[in-house]
Parts: C-alpha cells; structure tokens; sequence
C-alpha cells in the first residue's frame, strides 16, 4: 500500500515459451495500480533476468510469406470453436496474443482479470512502408464479470522493429 | 489434388480450356461453368492428382501459361477443418471421446450407453428446459440389496465450457469400460450410486455450437425477447443476488428474476432436494482456471466441514497433478476467485450435503473456453 498513490506489487515471474515449453526465463516486475483512476494503465517495470531465444529464421520466412500474398490476408475465429489454429495462421494467432497483452494492460485494474478468448476476424492491410499491418478483432474474456468483449485494433508489425499497436 | 490459375489470353485457349474441362470433368472453382471461361479472366480449375500431369502437358502444349494456386487441396482441407465427427457409428467404442459433440450426438450416445450396459445403467428424466427440450441424467448402480449413498455430477452448466460435457461423457465411458477389472471403480461402484448429468444447460450448449461459440447462459428471454439468458449458475437459492451478479439481463452474470426463476436450475434443484439425504458428494464441472472450489462464494466465512472440505480437495488436486503435472489450486470461491452468489454448489452444500465442489478444468487461459480438443484427453484422464 502506497498511501494516496496506490497499491504496488511485487512480483517474481518465470516466462515459458509457448513454442518451446522446455525453456523459462525468470524475471521479475513491478506493479503499481492507481489510486482511484480507472482510466489510467498500472505502471509496470519489467526486468528479463537472462536471455529470450532469437527467432530471426521464423520472423524473416514469416514477413516474406505475408508480403508475397497477392491478396491481403483475411481469416476468422481463430481458433475454430474445437480449439484448432491452422498451422499457417499460428503466427497470426500468437501476434494477436502479443497485442492482446497491450491492450488488457491499459485496461486492467485489480479487479479484472482477462484473457483472450478468440480472434474474431483479422484483415492485413497492405501499406507502403516496410511494416506489416493487420486489423484485428479480439474478443477478450473477463473473469470476473465473466464478460466477453470486442476489441477492435490495429498491430503493425516488423521483423526488427517488433510489434507495435498505433492506435486502439 | 492440385488447383491452378490460369488467364487465358485468347479465344483459341478459351475454346481449348472448355474443351479439356469438359472432357476430363474438371471442377471449376471460378468461374461455375465452361461457358463462363472468359479471355483476360481468372479461371481457376482443381485437378485431381491422377490427371495433374496429363492437364499441365496439355497446357503447355497449347502455350497456355498457369500457375499452381493450391499445390495439395487434401493438405488444407485437413489443416483449416476440425476432423470429422463420428457421427453415425453405433458400435459402442466407436464414440470418439476425444472430440467435441453436439446435443444430438450426445443425445444418441446416452441412448446407446443405456442399452450397451442395461445391467448397470439407466437414463432418467430430469426436466425441461426453456425451449423445450429433455434434460436427461444416466444411473450408474450396481443392483445390491442395501441402499448406497449418491455421488452427483453435472456437467455443462455454462454453454461455452465444451470440456465439462466432454468430461461427463468421458467419465461415464471410463467408468463403465474398467468396473469389472479396476478394484477401485469395482469397490465404488458397490457402495455408491453415480448419478451424471452430461449437460444441463442443453438450449445454451446448442446456441454455443449454432451462433455464438462463447455463449455461457441459458437462454430464456427477458424484456418482452429484446435480451436472452440467466446465468444458472448465479440462480440457485444460496444468497441469490447478493454479490457477483448483475440484475441486468444483458450481463453473462444475470442472475435471474429471482431464486430458481429458470427451468433448468428448478429441474437440478427439485431433484437433488428430493434425494438430499441419500447425496454423499455433489460436483459441478466448469471451465476454466484449473480450481477444485469449495463453499462459499458469497462469504468468506468458512463452512462448517471447511478442514474435510478442503483435505479431501487437496487429495484430488494432488492425484490430478501427479497425472501430467497440471497444477489445480484449492480453496473456497471468494477467497481465490471472485465473490458470487447463487451458485449450485453453494446452495447444495447449505441444504445439508457435506461434500460439495465445483471443478474449473483446464486450462488457465491460454486457449480458455475454445480448448483444443486433442487436449480432451489428458483433461479427462488427469480429472478421473
């Protein structure tokens, strides 16, 4: 307890690779929620104690995939109500996982918890630059209204510059 | 099988195209029929794989210049649909438990569980739900003359949590496959009754497989139809609308007009009142979390039996993680999840039985509600 500031916590994590469940990395984060604001994202310090496994091959085979589509890419429900990704939409899936965690950051309080439920529909739109844009809208599940909600967003992404979203 | 794009340039190869595809009967994917195939139009045609030479030879020869648009059409059939459910194999064992089903499967398979295991087995009737349709629970007894106590388990509460009826139907098969050969179940089986209701909210099950995958109430209207559903789970007599509910109806925690306002929640409750002296063990199946919860949601205060309560729950989250490893917490809904009020097990452990759960299976999130179905499977076993 912070007294006029807020409730801070802090916390030691061990992040799995989700595509390599051998392999954790321990970091620790600090947590700080706002007194009374609702509208104000919890401040959070990460700290990655060693190192995250490059993934340069599949990022480069990724965006040169995306960028030789003829036809911008269009996909739904993903995954399908029986749980199934098809495999080339994978990274599609685990980049809107990556910007769900934007977005549920800027809208947590203490009292929510959320996670993503579905990708309800994502479109790429080509642009001019070098980035890969896709529009997404997630659907997020929240645990203690047990609420599902549509959120629509953009995520440009790079295979150096990473994933960014622009606007929400 | 191959798809190939092709732009025919002039009317020669259009004519020529029409003629391969009617001769060999190709099947156009765009557009519908040979007298559409245009010049300067894309046309695509999938090639069985025996004629995939033979086209592409024909092609060439004709200068017609393609480009393989799908190079294996089988391939991405099997990766963008969920394989086909079995859905008109009878023999029993010709289930396949580890995929999803829908009502009427689930539905045919209760008949068929009955009639495969007369001796041990029988559906009875529980209810009806709002649109009308038959809630059903399977007996498992053993014929004995001395009366057993009842074990009871409810599955699909909320439509959304595919891997709860999953694990009704994968319980009873297991159940029913090692009886005679397992001294435990075979034990059980002589001093207890098992009564399993594979789902209960069968309207809510139906709409998650027809409109919304993540639908969780029933579906019964309010405000004259302009809004659906009760969360049963919030509609049981224990604290009803106290706290974790919403009395507005288009909350997924609507908790109802008033205590037991839903045909589905009086089918349960009349039920379980009407055999509470003989009832040992209620548990409810949900997803997700991976959480063994006991009483109470709506206080803090423990219950009575709160140490049994708990030591045998941590027996069962310690026998499930040593399985594959998966971690189930333990403990009592408002202290490790959220305050709510009105659910089945709260309001069947205050009508007086002493050992009352609700399971969250997997997992915590990752997949959620739409867990993968090759996951069934070591859900179910870890959870028997």
């Amino acid at each position: 307890d912070i007294d006029d500031v807020g409730h801070k916590y802090y916390l030691e994590l061990e992040l799995e690779d989700v595509l390599d469940k051998d392999r954790t990395v321990n970091c620790t984060a600090e947590v700080l929620y706002h007194l009374g604001s609702k509208s104000t994202a919890p401040d959070v310090q990460v700290t990655v104690q060693g190192e995250l496994r490059s993934t340069e091959e599949a990022d480069k085979e990724f965006y040169n995939r995306i960028r030789s589509l003829e036809k911008e890419l269009v996909a739904e429900n993903i995954p399908d109500s029986h749980g199934n990704v098809p495999p080339e939409l994978e990274p599609i899936h685990l980049l809107a996982w990556a910007a769900s965690g934007y977005v549920i950051w800027q809208n947590s309080t203490e009292n929510t918890k959320f996670h993503l439920a579905q990708v309800k529909h994502v479109k790429q739109v080509k642009r001019s630059d070098e980035d890969l844009q896709f529009d997404y809208v997630l659907l997020l599940h929240e645990m203690v209204s047990q609420e599902v909600i549509p959120w629509e967003l953009t995520v440009l992404w790079h295979p150096q510059r990473g994933a960014r979203v622009p606007r929400d | 099988d191959q798809v190939l794009h092709i732009v025919p340039e002039t009317f020669q190869q259009v004519q020529h195209l029409q003629l391969l595809c009617s001769t060999l009967m190709l099947d156009l994917w765009k557009p519908l029929l040979p007298e559409d195939i245009r010049a300067g139009e894309d046309l695509h045609i999938s090639v069985p794989a025996p004629l995939v030479q033979e086209v592409k030879d024909s092609l060439d020869q004709h200068m017609v210049s393609y480009r393989v648009l799908i190079p294996d059409v089988q391939k991405l059939v099997d990766q963008s649909m969920p394989r086909e459910r079995s859905s008109h194999r009878r023999v029993p064992g010709g289930y396949v438990y580890t995929e999803y089903h829908p009502m009427e499967e689930i539905y045919q398979w209760m008949t068929q569980i009955q009639k495969n295991n007369s001796e041990l087995v029988t559906q009875h009737f529980l209810g009806k739900t709002f649109e009308n349709r038959t809630i059903y629970y399977l007996q498992i007894s053993q014929p004995s003359n001395k009366p057993k106590k009842i074990i009871w388990m409810d599955c699909g509460i909320h439509a959304r949590e595919w891997i709860s009826p999953a694990f009704c139907q994968w319980f009873v098969k297991e159940i029913l496959q090692n009886y005679k050969s397992d001294p435990k179940i075979s034990r059980f089986l002589q001093n207890l009754d098992l009564y399993v209701l594979p789902v209960l909210n069968i309207d809510g099950y139906i709409y998650s497989w027809e409109e919304d995958r993540l639908w969780r109430k029933n579906r019964f209207p309010y405000e004259n139809g302009s809004c659906y559903g009760t969360d049963l789970n919030r509609n049981f007599n224990s604290s009803w609308g106290s706290v974790g509910v919403s009395f507005n109806c288009s909350s997924d925690v609507f908790c109802g007009s008033g205590p037991e306002s839903e045909p589905e929640t009086r089918a349960v409750a009349q039920f379980i009142k009407s055999k509470k002296s003989d009832i040992l063990c209620y548990l409810t199946i949900h997803s997700y979390g991976q959480l063994i919860l006991t009483p109470y949601g709506s206080t803090t205060k423990p219950p009575s039996n709160y140490e049994e309560l708990m030591q045998v729950a941590k027996e069962a989250a310690a026998a499930l993680t040593g399985k594959y490893g998966t971690s189930y917490r333990v403990g009592s809904t408002a202290l490790i999840l959220y305050s709510n009020s009105g659910s089945s097990r709260d309001w069947v452990h205050t009508i007086g039985i002493p050992l009352s759960y609700t399971f969250e299976l997997r997992d915590t999130g990752t997949y959620g509600f739409i867990l993968p179905a090759d996951q069934i499977q070591p859900t179910c076993e870890e959870t028997m």
